[in-house]
């Protein structure tokens, strides 16, 4: 149903998105954390926009696993080990796969979620990237068992994870170094989730356009 | 801020450069990398380990890296974890065929980029295990931390699963006793003065002339509680009452006792620390089989201490006994 040339697409957009929002991302995060985090995502997604070229004809489960590692190797602090985790799970889904149907895509997106779960120990609710992503996901399993198409229910999770960054203004940071603010970190948009939503707008995006 | 330093931002580089030009027959450092690694790595047919960590804290880990100890140690930036990549260019580097155990201080971002390094070693079908040290008593939950922290009872993990391994013990094995030693194993360290790391040029926290911190963190990190200085009988019975209280020692129980310097404490200091600690030993009836005196876990320039003491059983002290030959700890 989907070709591994979309992904290829989505990662690009991602980065262009993560890279356009730099500034904006590093300031939510000089409120509550270590104002690096739009900084750090996007030497991330210029490293993998220079693999972007190599990934060309690979299947779903090695252009995802070069995005893990791309990150992992170039983002640093807590946001490297968990997108890359969250890439890194998704691709052994997909592995060898060069089209993907819908239960290849919450495979992929439970096993990112299950992936960044385990590496941060963390849940929904602790003001972290979860707070986006897990939203984001229940709702596409929902739009999907509610026999909605693959463009409708991505933009069901966009909203969701919309939400789910609103939300995380209300919340304590439990996670990270924001929790050091405790209570003083209410009020405050978490910049990890709306990393997370930004990237899930971006595959949107593509979606519409094809 | 007064170092001898050139570049803050080169202090990791010319560190590590410095190390493997003072012990050319211990370390060689793997290429493109921030990891120091046995000369002789890999050793076929052992189980190998591997440690590391915000740089900071030498000779941890580097130091320990040699025969009977570690096989290779990843060094982060100053009080940073070393990110996953680095940590796995160190297990495939010294991954000798049966394994590798990762002995990681339980720091969040320490135990994720390990944690993330040992996924990324078993898709290369690299067998891995890890061990999470968490020794100090002091605080439960802290600025880096989930639970208690891992500070200079590290070194007593790497020594005995060290000769475990040297010994040929399997990878199971090497980690039951590693777990075992991190059981028996229980810290608390207290400071003088804060320590400055470089790319910050200020004092990690502040601490007045007649003051000590209890159970400061050896990044700054806050401790129990600050008081005034105490003559050092005083100092070690704060320590050890709060060590013993969590560890229930009883009569005749065999230990080992280590009194590590931050970084900033003359060994005078540290001798005077271990005369109390071992006359408050005898006074309970614990018997001390070996002492170690030194510096093992620092805190760049931070005055200060940490006592350790580690529950021996017959096959801890074995393992304690056992050879090692590494350029910061030799036992021979």
């Amino acid at each position: 149903m989907c070709n591994s040339n979309i992904l290829i697409k989505i990662i690009e957009n991602m980065g262009k998105n993560i890279i356009e929002n730099k500034d904006y991302l590093t300031e939510l995060d000089r409120v509550i954390g270590d104002a690096d985090h739009g900084i750090n995502m996007s030497k991330g997604f210029s490293a993998v926009d220079a693999k972007l070229d190599e990934m060309n004809g690979k299947d779903w489960g090695s252009i995802l696993k070069t995005v893990a590692m791309t990150l992992i190797s170039t983002v640093g602090g807590a946001s490297g080990p968990l997108y890359g985790t969250a890439f890194l799970r998704a691709s052994t889904v997909v592995d060898g796969k060069m089209e993907i149907d819908k239960e290849d895509i919450i495979n992929m997106f439970e096993q990112a979620v299950e992936g960044i779960k385990m590496r941060g120990k963390s849940d929904k609710g602790d003001k972290t990237i979860l707070d986006a992503l897990i939203p984001a996901f229940e709702a596409l399993k929902l739009a999907y068992e509610e026999g909605k198409d693959t463009k409708t229910a991505f933009k069901m999770a966009e909203e969701a994870a919309l939400e789910g960054v609103e939300y995380t203004k209300n919340i304590i940071a439990k996670k990270g170094r924001a929790s050091y603010l405790g209570e003083r970190s209410i009020g405050h948009q978490d910049p990890g989730a709306t990393s997370t939503y930004i990237m899930i707008k971006s595959i949107n995006e593509v979606l519409e356009q094809n | 801020m007064k170092k001898i330093i050139n570049h803050k931002e080169d202090v990791v580089e010319e560190m590590l450069q410095g190390m493997v030009k003072a012990h050319p027959e211990y370390l060689k450092r793997i290429d493109d990398s921030n990891v120091l690694v046995r000369k002789d790595a890999p050793i076929k047919g052992k189980v190998a380990l591997v440690s590391g960590g915000g740089s900071g804290h030498e000779p941890a880990h580097g130091g320990f890296v040699g025969l009977g100890m570690l096989d290779g140690a990843a060094a982060g930036e100053v009080f940073t974890s070393p990110t996953p990549e680095q940590i796995l260019k160190g297990i495939k580097a010294v991954d000798g065929g049966k394994g590798v155990l990762l002995i990681i201080k339980n720091y969040s971002g320490d135990v994720m980029n390990f944690e993330m390094a040992a996924e990324l070693a078993q898709m290369e079908g690299i067998e891995v295990q890890q061990v999470i040290v968490n020794d100090d008593v002091a605080v439960e939950d802290s600025t880096f931390t989930v639970g208690r922290r891992g500070i200079a009872g590290t070194i007593f993990v790497h020594k005995i699963a060290g000769a475990a391994a040297e010994k040929g013990m399997d990878l199971d094995d090497v980690k039951r006793v590693a777990e075992k030693t991190i059981k028996n194993v229980k810290s608390m360290g207290m400071s003088l003065t804060p320590c400055v790391v470089p790319g910050v040029g200020k004092p990690s926290c502040e601490i007045g002339e007649d003051e000590m911190e209890i159970g400061l963190g050896i990044h700054g990190e806050p401790g129990i509680r600050k008081e005034k200085i105490k003559p050092a009988r005083e100092i070690a019975n704060i320590l050890l009452s709060n060590i013993l209280e969590d560890m229930k020692l009883e009569k005749d129980d065999e230990v080992a006792v280590m009194v590590n310097g931050l970084g900033g404490t003359p060994l005078m200091e540290l001798y005077i620390l271990n005369r109390e600690v071992d006359n408050l030993l005898n006074e309970k009836g614990i018997k001390i089989y070996k002492t170690l005196v030194g510096e093992y876990m620092t805190s760049l320039e931070m005055a200060g201490a940490s006592i350790s003491v580690l529950k021996l059983d017959d096959e801890l002290k074995q393992l304690l006994d056992a050879k090692a030959d590494t350029p910061a700890f030799r036992i021979l």
